[in-house]
């Protein structure tokens, strides 16, 4: 291993630059209860908008899954003041680039547009926080659009199929069991009166942060916000029930049966995250735990499973450290030819021991810590990526500043503080493994009933 | 559209100002790669990328050789095993990508420009650009996965319908295959077509170095010369056989068991130096280049709710790239979502596009012109695109400009000449209808 010695240097070198600094970044909140980020970023002459509310699948309860989801397309289809899809005529004609998105813990809105056309965004953001006019036609076609879009993502796609039978059998009754896009029944199923009483609940600028990355100056931008959401009324926006996750005893197991080739199975264990954790180091000791296998072609997985044991043809550690509810660590993975499935769980099962039984290396910290400072730089390098993070975290409760104190906790992460989460969170009786069972493509006569019962 | 709107549209318009294009500066190296460079010194770190003109198009007997070659530059270079590659990488905090499409192999470097740092990490990137071991066991593994991902795509409708919709576009051509290849093709594959592909085209006077970042005129210039220096000289790849229009129309119907069936029409394209080009990209744009508010979209989106997502796009390649068209929806409606999607484009080029069409697919493209380059990683998309296809320097300069000049009638000519909906062949993947 003389390569180590060989870039040591630079290595520590890196480690001794001076955390990223922070950008300006300035805070403001309208009478209404408007909260507005703006993050300035001068690098080229554009700015993204982004609107943020407090809703996504997780505040969705049986019966209506998925209508969060539902609701974000109907806000392309028309106002008290804009006809169906004029808001994306606008804004094409603006030059802007536009979509949204929904989560399990927001729904976001977005414009990319030359800087000095924010104001549209604006105007039409605003109009449709409060205006919006749900057309009975109008849904039963934006639902025949998203049931398509559920067949494409999922119904058609055995990994997503699997995916969706695991979530739902790791919760019981936390939210994070039904899928973002909805149960098909419940997407057939949505009225109007549902749409617009999820409408009335969740969407009011109190209940919404706006975030604007770019070329633009924060004081302009303050007054173009009061100017077009300062008139929106508030709304009382009612508190979440907790829904905390009943306590997992013992280990849940399951089988997806699907037409596919290859097979591919699920490990997740329930872990504290950021906004959950009782002790505030554990998300980012995960995080580094995550990283040191799965952090690139140098991680463990890659170095030992695919490489060196040849076992798997790919396979993958997730945790996501920034989630309302408690969530995931998970691991996935398809083993390479010639191997089971049973022979790669083992293999990965080998690998948590070793975390448990021994101290990552100084070299796998050093390197995760470096990776890690690196990303904070190559990050900046969109400013999309930099308004998500910020609205991201401030929709799920958490203060956006704790996005750039991000780097500094994971460089506090010890090697025992690794192990020391390895051991506590690891273990079988908080563990949901699922399996995909590959049924013959060319079989498909011979398949019966529904893929994704467990 | 409300009055007050329009207004607000008006005014947005009018203000519109002119946004400077990144100035590139271009030179050539001594061994013959030509460099193409942008300063962007607003961040601590820069991005290298060495394009080949080595992409699956060059496949020979076999196909799969490009993308092999392509995957397993960083497996072994001089001494270095793969682990160390990985590893030393990772310490310095930089990313190691490559990939290879039909016409473009790409090797790419982002680094932090801390001096040491970005020391070790071009040393490192040079290593296995210019002297890759390719070690045997590596050439097995990455095999046997590329044939697993064979595998992989028979589960899935889309990547079904892109192999049978290429191999039908292009017959003989190099553009039929998927840039991976075949299952017989790459199972026959060696170690030695691998190293022979490499020297023949991973040569300086086959290659563009893109450079954006944090690094000086007399930096990129050291680091273009660094970086190819250990390269042969060789020579430019040979122009590669023309692509041959389709004379009549084709359907390929594959059974699948997939709740969705999906449909992929087209036809051989436009090519990046096309003489239409700016017709038919602004042409298409209109007709389902632009999303939200195409013309097909309205028509199978917003119109029907036929499917969720629908498309048409030119992709300009080396020679002509495909015209595709796009959609998926449920087998029992699959026939009639086709027939809207066929209807829209002859309509489209029986009218041409009307005034006001034109005039917002110019607001929207010029207007969002800077979003086009607004991060370096776009930027440098950008510089290889005009590197490698040989485009004016001035491409991005002179690039509103030419969508400003088109007319109606152009797009309505560049469309009847060029787009032939008798021709078209049609790929549909799914299950039949219950």
């Amino acid at each position: 291993m003389h390569m180590l010695n060989k870039f040591k240097q630079g290595m520590w070198l890196i480690l001794a630059l001076p955390t990223i600094v922070v950008a300006d970044v300035s805070e403001f909140q309208l009478e209404n209860g408007l909260k507005l980020i703006v993050k300035e970023d001068h690098r080229a002459p554009v700015a993204v908008s982004q609107v943020w509310y407090k809703v996504g699948s997780s505040y969705e309860h049986n019966g209506i899954t998925g209508i969060s989801h539902q609701l974000e397309h109907m806000m392309f289809k028309g106002t008290e003041n804009l006809g169906p899809n004029e808001f994306s005529q606008i804004i094409a004609a603006n030059g802007g680039r536009e979509n949204a998105f929904t989560g399990r813990d927001y729904t976001a809105y977005f414009q990319t547009l030359e800087k000095d056309r924010i104001e549209v965004s604006f105007r039409l953001e605003a109009e449709r926080m409060r205006k919006l006019k749900i057309d009975g036609a109008e849904l039963l076609k934006e639902r025949d659009v998203v049931s398509e879009e559920r067949r494409m993502r999922t119904d058609d796609n055995p990994k997503s199929l699997l995916r969706e039978a695991f979530n739902a059998t790791a919760f019981v009754n936390s939210p994070y069991h039904h899928p973002v896009i909805g149960w098909m029944s419940d997407i057939n199923n949505y009225e109007v009166d549902d749409l617009n009483d999820w409408y009335q609940k969740w969407y009011a600028p109190n209940n919404a942060t706006v975030v604007v990355v770019g070329d633009v100056e924060p004081q302009a931008i303050y007054e173009l916000a009061q100017q077009y959401f300062g008139p929106l009324k508030p709304e009382a926006i009612a508190t979440l029930k907790p829904q905390i996750e009943v306590e997992q005893r013992g280990l849940r197991s399951i089988k997806v049966k699907a037409p596919a080739e290859l097979p591919y199975f699920m490990m997740g264990w329930k872990v504290p995250v950021v906004k959950t954790a009782e002790i505030s180091w554990e998300p980012y000791a995960l995080e580094v735990l995550a990283a040191v296998l799965d952090g690139g072609s140098s991680a463990r997985f890659a170095r030992q499973l695919v490489r060196g044991d040849e076992i798997a043809a790919s396979v993958g550690a997730g945790y996501g450290l920034f989630s309302r509810l408690q969530d995931l660590f998970v691991i996935a993975g398809t083993p390479a030819k010639g191997n089971t499935v049973d022979e790669l769980k083992l293999a990965v099962r080998e690998q948590l021991n070793e975390l448990k039984q021994q101290v990552i290396t100084p070299q796998e910290l050093a390197r995760v810590k470096t990776q890690v400072v690196a990303n904070a730089v190559y990050e900046r390098d969109s400013v999309f990526y930099q308004a998500m993070q910020i609205g991201m975290l401030d929709t799920i409760g958490i203060d956006w500043h704790l996005g750039d104190e991000y780097v500094d906790n994971v460089k506090l992460v010890t090697a025992e503080q690794v192990m020391a989460v390895a051991k506590k969170y690891f273990i079988d009786d908080s563990l949901t493994e699922a399996e995909l069972v590959p049924v013959s493509v060319n079989k498909e006569a011979e398949m019966t009933g529904v893929a994704n019962e467990h | 559209m409300n009055t007050k709107f329009f207004l607000l549209l008006l005014a947005l318009l009018v203000s519109q100002v002119s946004i400077a294009s990144p100035q590139i500066q271009h030179w050539t190296t001594e061994k013959g790669a030509r460099v193409y460079y942008v300063h962007a010194p607003e961040l601590p770190m820069v991005d290298i990328s060495v394009v080949f003109d080595a992409g699956a198009a060059r496949d020979q007997l076999l196909s799969g050789t490009a993308v092999l070659t392509n995957a397993m530059l960083d497996e072994g270079a001089v001494d270095l095993n793969t682990d160390q590659i990985a590893a030393a990488f990772a310490d310095v905090g930089a990313r190691f990508s490559s990939s290879a499409e039909r016409d473009m192999a790409s090797v790419g470097l982002r680094s932090l420009t801390e001096e040491s740092a970005l020391q070790a990490a071009l040393a490192l990137y040079t290593k296995v650009l210019t002297q890759p071991s390719f070690p045997e066991s590596s050439f097995k593994r990455i095999q046997k996965q590329i044939l697993l991902g064979f595998q992989a795509e028979k589960q899935s409708p889309s990547a079904l319908a892109s192999r049978a919709f290429y191999k039908g576009l292009y017959g003989n051509h190099a553009y039929a295959t998927m840039p991976a290849g075949t299952e017989q093709a790459v199972s026959k594959l060696t170690i030695t077509d691998v190293k022979q592909f490499y020297q023949q085209y991973y040569v300086a006077r086959n290659a563009v170095v893109v450079l954006v970042g944090d690094l000086n005129k007399s930096q990129a210039q050291d680091v273009a010369e660094k970086v190819t220096s250990g390269l042969a000289a060789g020579e430019a790849a040979a122009k590669i056989k023309p692509v041959v229009d389709l004379t009549q129309a084709q359907t390929i119907q594959i059974d699948h068991p997939s709740s969705q069936t999906h449909i992929l029409m087209g036809q051989p394209g436009m090519s990046r130096s096309d003489a239409d080009y700016f017709a038919l990209y602004v042409g298409n744009h209109i007709l389902g280049g632009s999303g939200l508010v195409s013309k097909l979209s309205n028509e199978i989106r917003e119109k029907r709710g036929l499917s969720y997502s629908t498309y048409s796009y030119f992709r300009p390649m080396r020679d002509l790239g495909p015209y595709q068209f796009g959609l998926q929806t449920r087998n029992e409606q699959a026939d009639e979502a086709l027939k809207v999607m066929q209807d829209t484009l002859v309509d489209f080029i029986n009218q041409g596009p009307s005034e006001a069409e034109l005039i917002a697919a110019k607001q929207n493209i010029t207007g969002g012109f800077a979003l086009r380059v607004d991060s370096n990683s776009k930027i440098v998309g950008y510089l290889a695109m005009i590197g490698f296809y040989g485009l004016p320097l001035d491409y991005l300069e002179t690039f509103k400009v030419k969508v400003n000049a088109i007319s109606t009638a152009q797009i309505k000519q560049a469309f009847e000449r060029r787009v032939n909906p008798n021709n078209m062949l049609t790929v549909m993947v799914g299950g039949k209808a219950k």
